[in-house]
């Protein structure tokens, strides 16, 4: 379980503000080197989003995405389980709606949206829920698990693109019947491809936040999480705990991939990586500090990232891969947690260490 | 005896961690060719004062002197050095390495850069035989026996050159007879010049093998006596600073209906083999069974395998008469089990969840704490504020994480979610480990009320005092058989102590005859 | 072809394809056994590949024909300096394994490719001046069928991980060193208590396996794919990491998976000229391995296999 362990609410949030002050200097600092213009740069990556709705559209069509990544890691994490498997989900979720909206051209759209989100859904929940099985009954490692079910299903899904549900390395666009877009949002949105996504990712951060905070099961998955031992001792089945925090997370990063498919693209194309918004999902959640709000607010920051990369590429001719630096390197910042908490305790923050901890890391626990 | 024997000398020792003070001002001089023992409860401050002796922690004040010359050990490299040599009470012992390479690490023979097993090998034969240690260099340690691995400790210490030796309570994991032979060890040791530091908290160790003790009371000396003019009583008394009353009061029992009822049980320990091996007792209403042992000899799994946490493989486990072999943790709790586990951190709560959520870790799921699956969370601050109160849990606020009590008030903590949700059958597995004794007269006193108020309690504890003390029967387990059940009012210390070593019945009264006509024969 | 000819073929591009992969599982190896995942791996591969591709360009007039040797060593130096974030945020900043590796594999491709564009103004080096060719092996090259099959036109670099994987294993499991690294993977509570340094092994191991991931990703770029860009590392380090896995974290049985695999992914490229499998779709060979890993792992290891203290913080007392 990946946990950010500090104390007042000051410390808690100085983490995730720090690793992005922090991955933001990274950027900068290559960007001197490299004899680029950071403030420039940034500026054009983060102000021009804002300056019209098309690209702020674009950066909400992202989160919207990397919202359902980002619960999705959630989720697992909390159960104690590094899905580092969401690209290959959210890949599948993205497969198999467009093979089913594909398939039934002709269903009403009230049937057929509802219908292909859910195929995409089940998709990604019973890819993860393979990891999910395979660690609850042989306590295979889930991190090595869902990086192999990554590359397979990056191979099963170009082989399918190319040879049998589509042609020259795409799909058919599916039907209008299937289409996300709303027309009031388009137009609001200047013609981004904004569409129904982002709604049903508000509905799924909401539902997400109840069901972990006042449902018996949320709270299973939790203590699971933190304690799988006390929690079979207290009768709770961390088999069963594990299984379903998978399908709920590979469903969500399954819908993820169905939303990008129906509303983002409309068809499903052959990738040459697996798709990036798995991975930030991960740099999502960890900056979240696994909240919802926070989780919102990281996504929207990792949306408008990466909508103005191509800003500043065009504009201050920074190639965009700038805005992946900085995503690794707040990562990065937040994985390394505790150089926060050395700098706190640098600067005289520092927290009165117990007996029992210290006695206990040098191995002499009585 | 002269001054130029002290070897090793710690004068006015402070560590600090934060605020608390672990040591305070502590002194101790140990001289050549003693065994000197340092004893204290739980938590006293042995430990500490050894990790800055072999150089694990650094002193906040003091001064140690090593053979007379002021030293500052700031490593574990320079303990090595001086010749200060430790046997961890958890075996500083890698599994998947062999004796010899476990014995050489940090310090390895190698011809040309490559290691050299053999050499260190004959090394190590060499000094068994010298001190009577013996162990094959060559068997890897994960298929040895626990008393071979501190036997393979010792000679790690004695192979780096130590000619002063720790050994941090040697002997809790051993059986009587494994101590004896340690103990002999020791004497053979001290009888060649080595100074033996002895830490423990077992008053009769000390009578046996040391020759002067020294007692550490809340982080602070009390002073050094010579053993042979000291009395356990006073000893005891020094140790934990009033005069302990070593029984807890209690009245008879009255056991009624059977309600746990295990039969033909066999369970298999992490590795397959058999812990459990075919065991089978009752435990009634009314009363305390105790369960007595050396650790490892199977009771762990015995509970386990009652409270679902460990699969059965042949025979039943009933409560109150409903068979509940290999049902499902909770099945088996509703049944009427309440169950304090032997590892309290592992098991008994989730740490970093908040004192409200562990008392309700076993009853979050219905009413009153949850309605169709949504908790109430007022209903969690009730309940919680209403344990605390009564089981007198020492915490600033309930909505703290659990990892922020003290190991008592943990304790507490567990037993108030257990004993309140009213159970037929309370199973407590080590309940006192690591506490003080304030915290285990309380612990104690509930156990009883619980039998009290006609309940069933099954007792587990490595500690033969507190089973004797405390239970009304006690089943005496050994090699994953209960070897004898007696009566607490009419046992003895030895009887037990034969017991747990696996002495049959029939051989006890065998010496039992003897030792009468024996001492018939000298009369006559 | 004659069946000679099909082993050739078969037995050369299955060198070929296992060079990056032993060295990187290699990689692996060191690292865990000292305790640390390295699930950045990919990462450290894509600097390697990255950063020998640009010195082989950059440097052929100088170093001619040797340059793609002398590319495989600075692609080694750069992935032991990349290895060496992996190695603060783990040993010193406590950071989880694997977030820190996932941050390296994110930005691994970032980085290399902003640096790429920087240079070259677009998203790829285009091809290298000078790429490892294929040799072969004065006298033994004569030996009756084995010298035509496996030491005539091959790829030096397989044999050279096969090396590389005997001497990883004399390393760990015949020297003082490597006595203390796995010790210090397995129990560094134990190996402090004797004074070795843990962090310092712990560091060792991992900028080790940036050294070997490195020269993986250095091969890969300029034995296999012959530029640099977003996809010339493209899942190779992830495959070694379950090379890895089947190899017991052991150097030598860690190379013999990472033939296999390399077999593997050969297959799915030179299958169609081989008769039994030349209808098969390419689809079940490219996913073999990945599903393979899958089953081994459930099937035939337990989780003891892996070092004791694998992934777990060390916090020195004091």
């Amino acid at each position: 379980m990946v946990e950010v362990k500090t104390d007042s609410l000051l410390k808690k949030l100085s983490v995730p503000l720090l690793a992005v002050l922090f991955g933001f200097l990274v950027g900068a600092i290559v960007m001197l080197v490299f004899g680029y213009n950071p403030i420039d740069a940034y500026s054009h990556m983060i102000i021009d989003v804002f300056a019209n709705p098309y690209s702020i559209g674009e950066a909400l069509t992202q989160a919207t995405l990397l919202v359902f990544t980002g619960l999705a890691f959630d989720i697992a994490n909390k159960a104690g389980f590094f899905n580092i498997g969401l690209s290959g989900q959210f890949l599948i979720g993205w497969l198999s709606t467009i093979i089913f909206a594909l398939q039934f051209p002709d269903l009403p759209r009230i049937a057929l949206v509802p219908l292909s989100l859910i195929a995409g859904t089940l998709g990604g929940a019973l890819y993860a829920g393979i990891a999910g099985f395979l660690r609850a009954y042989f306590g295979t490692s889930e991190v090595i698990v869902t990086i192999m079910l990554n590359h397979t299903i990056l191979q099963i899904s170009n082989y399918l693109t190319n040879f049998v549900i589509g042609t020259s390395s795409r799909t058919e666009k599916v039907s209008e019947n299937a289409s996300l877009s709303l027309e009031w949002l388009t137009e609001v949105t200047n013609y981004s491809r904004l569409n129904i996504g982002f709604f049903i990712a508000i509905v799924a951060v909401v539902v997400y936040w109840f069901f972990m905070k006042y449902t018996t099961t949320g709270f299973e998955i939790k203590a699971v999480g933190l304690n799988p031992d006390a929690s079979r001792y207290a009768g709770m089945s961390d088999k069963k705990n594990i299984i379903l925090s998978m399908l709920i997370s590979g469903g969500l990063a399954g819908l993820g991939g169905a939303i990008n498919g129906l509303g983002t693209f409309g068809n499903l194309f052959v990738l040459g990586a697996l798709p990036n918004e798995g991975f930030n999902g991960i740099a999502v959640a960890l900056l979240g500090l696994g909240n919802p709000i926070g989780i919102v607010l990281s996504a929207f920051l990792f949306g408008v990232l990466n909508t103005g990369a191509s800003f500043m590429s065009s504009r201050a001719g920074v190639p965009d891969e700038m805005a992946v630096i900085v995503t690794a390197s707040i990562v990065f910042f937040v994985g390394a947690y505790y150089l926060v908490e050395w700098i706190f305790e640098k600067i005289g923050y520092r927290r009165a260490q117990g007996p029992h901890s210290t006695e206990t890391e040098g191995g002499t626990e009585q | 005896m002269a001054t130029s024997d002290v070897v090793v000398e710690m004068r006015n020792i402070v560590k600090q961690f934060g605020e608390f003070k672990a040591n305070d001002d502590i002194n101790l001089e140990v001289r050549k060719g003693e065994v000197h023992a340092l004893l204290g409860e739980n938590g006293a401050g042995k430990s500490t004062l050894m990790n800055v002796l072999t150089g694990l922690l650094e002193p906040t004040k003091g001064e140690i002197r090593i053979n007379g010359e002021p030293t500052v050990i700031d490593s574990p490299d320079k303990a090595d050095s001086l010749g200060i040599g430790m046997v961890h009470q958890h075996f500083m012992l890698i599994d998947k390495f062999s004796v010899a390479e476990n014995i050489m690490l940090g310090n390895e023979e190698h011809k040309m850069g490559v290691i050299d097993a053999d050499t260190t090998a004959k090394g190590i034969l060499e000094l068994s035989e010298r001190y009577g240690l013996k162990v094959d260099p060559y068997a890897k340690v994960e298929n040895i026996s626990v008393g071979q691995q501190q036997r393979v400790e010792i000679l790690k210490a004695l192979y780096g050159g130590a000619d002063i030796l720790i050994l941090d309570e040697p002997t809790a994991v051993l059986t009587p007879q494994e101590i004896d032979e340690l103990m002999n060890i020791i004497r053979a040791l001290a009888d060649e010049g080595k100074a033996i530091i002895l830490i423990t908290h077992k008053l009769d160790e000390i009578k046996q093998a040391a020759d002067r003790c020294t007692v550490i009371r809340r982080g602070k000396g009390i002073g050094t006596v010579d053993v042979a003019d000291t009395s356990q009583q006073e000893l005891a008394d020094m140790m934990v600073g009033r005069s302990v009353s070593f029984t807890v009061e209690k009245g008879p029992a009255h056991p009624k209906e059977v309600i746990l009822s295990v039969d033909h049980l066999v369970v298999q320990d992490v590795r397959g083999l058999n812990a459990v091996n075919d065991l089978s007792f009752q435990v009634r209403q009314g009363e305390i069974l105790g369960i007595a042992g050396v650790d490892g000899n199977g009771q762990s799994e015995l509970i386990q395998a009652i409270t679902g946490l460990r699969n059965v493989e042949e025979g039943s486990v009933k409560i109150n008469g409903k068979d509940v072999t290999n049902r499902t943790p909770r099945k088996i709790t509703e049944s009427g089990l309440s169950h304090i586990p032997e590892d309290r951190q592992k098991f008994g709560l989730v740490l970093d969840l908040n004192l409200e959520e562990n008392l309700a870790l076993q009853s979050y799921y219905h009413k009153p704490l949850s309605d169709n699956g949504i908790l109430k969370y007022d209903a969690f601050a009730n309940n919680a504020e209403r344990l605390i109160e009564e089981y007198d849990v020492r915490t600033q606020s309930q909505k703290d994480p659990a990892r922020s009590l003290s190991g008592g008030n943990q304790q507490k903590l567990i037993i108030a979610r257990e004993v309140d949700r009213d159970p037929d059958l309370l199973i407590a597995a080590q309940p006192i480990r690591g506490l003080d004794v304030g915290a285990i007269e309380f612990i104690h006193k509930r156990l009883i009320e619980q039998r009290d108020n006609n309940k069933a309690v099954l007792l587990m504890s490595f500690e033969l005092d507190e089973i004797m003390d405390v239970s009304d029967r006690i089943a005496v387990m050994y090699g994953g058989k209960i070897v004898d059940i007696v009566d607490a009012e009419k046992t003895s210390e030895t009887e037990l102590g034969l017991l747990m070593a696996g002495v049959s019945r029939e051989e006890i009264e065998r010496q039992k005859k003897e030792k009468q006509l024996e001492e018939v024969g000298n009369n006559g | 072809m004659s069946v000679i000819g099909i082993l050739q073929l078969l037995v050369t591009s299955s060198l070929m394809y296992s060079a990056p992969l032993i060295f990187t599982a290699i990689a692996g190896a060191f690292s865990e056994r000292s305790g640390v995942v390295n699930i950045g791996l990919e990462g450290i591969m894509v600097m390697g590949a990255f950063s020998s591709a640009i010195f082989n360009i950059m440097f052929f007039d100088t170093f001619g024909n040797s340059t793609p040797w002398i590319a495989m060593v600075f692609g080694g130096i750069v992935g032991l300096l990349f290895s060496l974030l992996h190695a603060i945020a783990t040993i010193n900043l406590r950071a989880d394994h694997v977030v820190s590796g996932t941050a390296l594999n994110l930005l691994a491709p970032g980085l290399s490719v902003f640096l790429v564009r920087v240079i070259y103004g677009r998203a790829q080096t285009g091809p290298l001046k000078r790429s490892f060719g294929i040799t072969s092996f004065p006298i033994l090259k004569d030996i009756p069928v084995i010298g035509k099959i496996f030491f005539t036109s091959v790829t030096p670099l397989g044999y050279l991980g096969i090396l590389t994987g005997i001497l990883g294993w004399f390393v760990l499991f015949k020297t003082p060193f490597g006595l203390r690294l796995r010790a210090v993977g397995e129990h560094p509570v134990a190996a402090e208590s004797v004074g070795i340094n843990v962090y310092m092994y712990k560091y060792a191991g991992v900028l080790i396996s940036g050294f070997l991931g490195g020269v993986g990703g250095a091969i890969q770029a300029q034995a296999i794919v012959n530029e640099f860009g977003v996809l010339t590392v493209s899942g190779q380090g992830f495959m070694a990491m379950a090379a890895m896995i089947f190899g017991k974290w052991n150097p030598i049985g860690v190379t013999f998976a990472a033939i296999f695999f390399g077999f593997a992914q050969s297959l799915s490229r030179v299958g169609h000229y081989i008769p039994i499998i030349q209808n098969v779709p390419t689809i079940y060979l490219q996913i073999l391995p990945y599903v393979l890993t899958i089953i081994i792992l459930v099937a035939f290891l337990g989780k003891s296999e892996s070092p004791k203290a694998l992934g777990k913080p060390y916090i020195k007392s004091k």
